[in-house]
């Protein structure tokens, strides 16, 4: 097990030097930083004092392990548009994101799975229809367009919830959460919602799915005819059964939401990483642009390997061997 | 307490969907004493299987068991019993293992995990004293060290030791009845063997009776104090397993024993029973045999009555003649 982390970490550590050199190359290669520096009537002597203060006139690869070097010291410059440390930007609108991400995932996993499985159980009740016909609902209806009915709806029309903002914020090691107050809450439930609703419908279906396949094997077979109970066989050996491919699915849409909340965040003006990066990018700020991509690259890989390690324990064929 | 451990009268089994009623099980009726072993053979499809399911209450939907049938395990009647009666028998006073032990141990569950949602399924227990039972029952089916294998995974076994794993489910809680559905047919034949002795030995230090589910007419004949003979759902043939192997009474029977290759003359090619099982949803009216056999005739066209003798039992127009071996 420990030399499965271990190679797994080598290579998460090699991914994300490759990441960095071709987020540092990609980058340079779209606009000229020094247009956005300098105003272009500047003085030729101010234009060279610039770009000897930036280490522009460097070579490229000497730019790049300095680069390296301030990235591992958390520093990524200063925002040419705030004018703020790219980090303390950063960190303002990560957890908003972060707190809608997570409480949109989670929310869909543990309301989608359990209705998948009961789907997967007992396919022909109309229950079971109604949930299928939600998540075919969740999965070809486009974000942009629930998000605006669910506005249309509970914001405009019956003014029960919030059309946009985080509401009030509470400080917790030292940065902004909105979900330890009701009206932060109450702020995070429709943009939340309308994350969930593409995850909710994926993990009805894999949870369908996988439950339909496994109650008629002989495990199942075989743990009835041991006098299990219908709750112990579901919970106990179908559950764990179908939990590979739910986790994977929750991986990888932790990480891509985490990165690409953007349509959900600008439709209900939600501080987040998805806004900040649009703006950033229409503005060529290039150190916050720089440090996203670091950063979801990070995400991307952190989250992998969090995945390849759950699967160690969720299924005793990777991590041991015969013995 | 004297009397047959389970008395089967009439076991009938169908499934009914649009296109038709198919009755995979059909009239089966038998006894079994304690401690008895009774072998149920037939060809694939015959409906042994099914027998099984529809013993323990677990035949799948749309299927259903008659309620005009009887199934008495220890003088009670199983048939129309309420779900949460049936549960609490299963596994504890009758219990089934399956032909494949590669499919039936989950992979993701260590043995002793699997072993103690048997145990609390019919127990309150500490978990000490579940690891003990768990850790016994390995012990007794051959396993060693016991204790230290309830860690281990489905995996970490070859198939006989998963099959042992899975006979000590099966034993877990002491049944009076055990249904071993073709428990040795996945498996090697050398281990097939040991399988087999081993389980008739737990039936007889136990007392437990057993039904040993079987197309093998070979293994039948070394387990089984008694056999009974499918065909299509139905019974055709049942009787001490020496006499019915032989001196056969149903066509049937005799075209089984041929195709085994040890009774065969070497250097000829085995006996074949000619054709293939009928399809259950269009059985000929009479005896369903009638097609295949070569000693069919107009009489055949109506369903043959059931003839007792002593402790045999034939369903045949024209049964073989006694003294033909
Ligand atoms: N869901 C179902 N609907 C209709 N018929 C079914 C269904 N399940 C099983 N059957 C039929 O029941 C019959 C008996 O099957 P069973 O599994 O009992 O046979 P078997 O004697 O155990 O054969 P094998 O040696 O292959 O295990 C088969 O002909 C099968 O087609
Ligand atoms: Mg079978």
């Amino acid at each position: 097990m420990a030399g499965f982390v271990l190679q797994r970490l080598m290579q998460a550590v090699v991914v994300m030097l490759v990441m960095s050199a071709l987020v540092f190359v990609g980058v340079y290669a779209i606009g000229n930083p020094i247009d956005v520096l300098i105003s272009p009537d500047a003085t030729q002597d101010i234009r060279a004092a610039t770009i000897a203060r930036y280490g522009l006139d460097l070579p490229l690869w000497e730019q790049y392990f300095a680069f390296l070097g301030r990235v591992l010291s958390g520093d990524f410059g200063t925002s040419f548009v705030y004018g703020i440390p790219v980090t303390q930007l950063i960190l303002t609108r990560l957890p908003a994101t972060l707190e809608l991400t997570l409480t949109a995932i989670f929310g869909a996993t543990l309301v989608g799975v359990p209705l998948g499985m009961y789907a997967g159980y007992r396919p022909d009740r109309i229950f079971s229809r109604v949930v299928m016909g939600l998540s075919i609902l969740g999965f070809s209806v486009p974000t942009f367009w629930i998000g605006l009915v669910l506005i249309f709806v509970f914001a405009v029309d019956l003014g029960w919830l919030p059309a946009g903002g985080r509401g009030e914020t509470v400080s917790l090691f030292g940065v902004e959460w909105s979900f330890l107050t009701l009206d932060g809450l109450r702020h995070m439930l429709l943009p939340a919602l309308n994350l969930s609703l593409f995850k909710f419908a994926m993990m009805v279906r894999l949870a369908r799915s996988g439950t339909r396949e496994t109650m008629s094997s002989d495990v199942v077979k075989f743990a009835r005819a041991a006098g299990l109970s219908e709750w112990t066989v579901l919970s106990r050996h179908v559950l764990r059964l179908i939990a590979i491919p739910i986790v994977t699915v929750f991986g990888l849409e932790l990480a891509s939401t985490l990165a690409f909340a953007v349509v959900t965040e600008t439709i209900f003006s939600w501080p987040g990483l998805g806004k900040l990066v649009i703006e950033s990018i229409t503005a060529l700020d290039r150190p916050v642009m720089v440090a996203y991509l670091v950063i979801v690259s990070f995400v991307f890989i952190a989250i992998n390997l969090s995945v390849d390690l759950a699967y160690a324990a969720l299924d005793p064929r990777l991590s041991k061997g015969r013995s | 307490m004297t009397g047959p451990i389970l008395r089967v009268r009439d076991l009938t089994t169908r499934f009914r969907s649009r296109a038709g009623t198919v009755t995979v099980v059909d009239g089966v009726s038998f006894t079994l004493d304690r401690g008895e072993v009774l072998g149920l053979v037939g060809e694939s499809g015959s409906g042994k299987s099914m027998t099984g399911f529809s013993l323990i209450g677990l035949v799948d939907e749309p299927g259903r068991v008659e309620p005009t049938a009887s199934v008495e395990l220890d003088g009670r009647e199983l048939v129309g019993l309420a779900e949460p009666e049936m549960r609490a028998l299963r596994g504890r006073r009758i219990s089934m293992v399956f032909q494949d032990p590669m499919m039936t141990l989950n992979p993701v569950l260590s043995i002793g995990d699997q072993m103690g949602l048997v145990i609390a399924a019919h127990h309150r227990m500490s978990r000490a004293d579940m690891a003990t039972r768990a850790a016994e029952a390995l012990t007794r089916v051959g396993i060693p060290e016991a204790r230290a294998r309830l860690d281990a995974y489905p995996h970490q076994f070859s198939g006989g030791m998963r099959q042992r794993v899975a006979i000590a489910i099966a034993i877990l809680n002491h049944p009076a009845v055990i249904i071993a559905d073709e428990p040795t047919t996945a498996l090697d034949v050398s281990i097939q063997a040991q399988i087999l002795v081993e389980l008739q030995r737990l039936a007889r230090e136990d007392g437990t009776a057993m039904i040993w589910i079987s197309h093998d007419l070979a293994t039948v004949s070394t387990v089984a104090d008694r056999v009974a003979v499918m065909y299509a759902g139905r019974i055709v043939e049942h009787g001490p397993t020496t006499a019915v192997l032989s001196r056969p009474r149903h066509p049937y029977t005799r075209g089984l024993l041929d195709s085994l290759p040890s009774r065969g003359e070497p250097g000829h090619d085995l006996a074949q029973i000619p054709g293939a099982p009928p399809s259950l949803a269009a059985l000929p009216p009479g005896c369903a045999f009638a097609p295949r056999c070569g000693h069919a005739d107009a009489a055949c066209g109506v369903a043959p009555p059931a003839t007792e003798v002593g402790p045999r039992g034939w369903r045949c127009h024209h049964p073989l003649e006694e003294a033909r071996r």
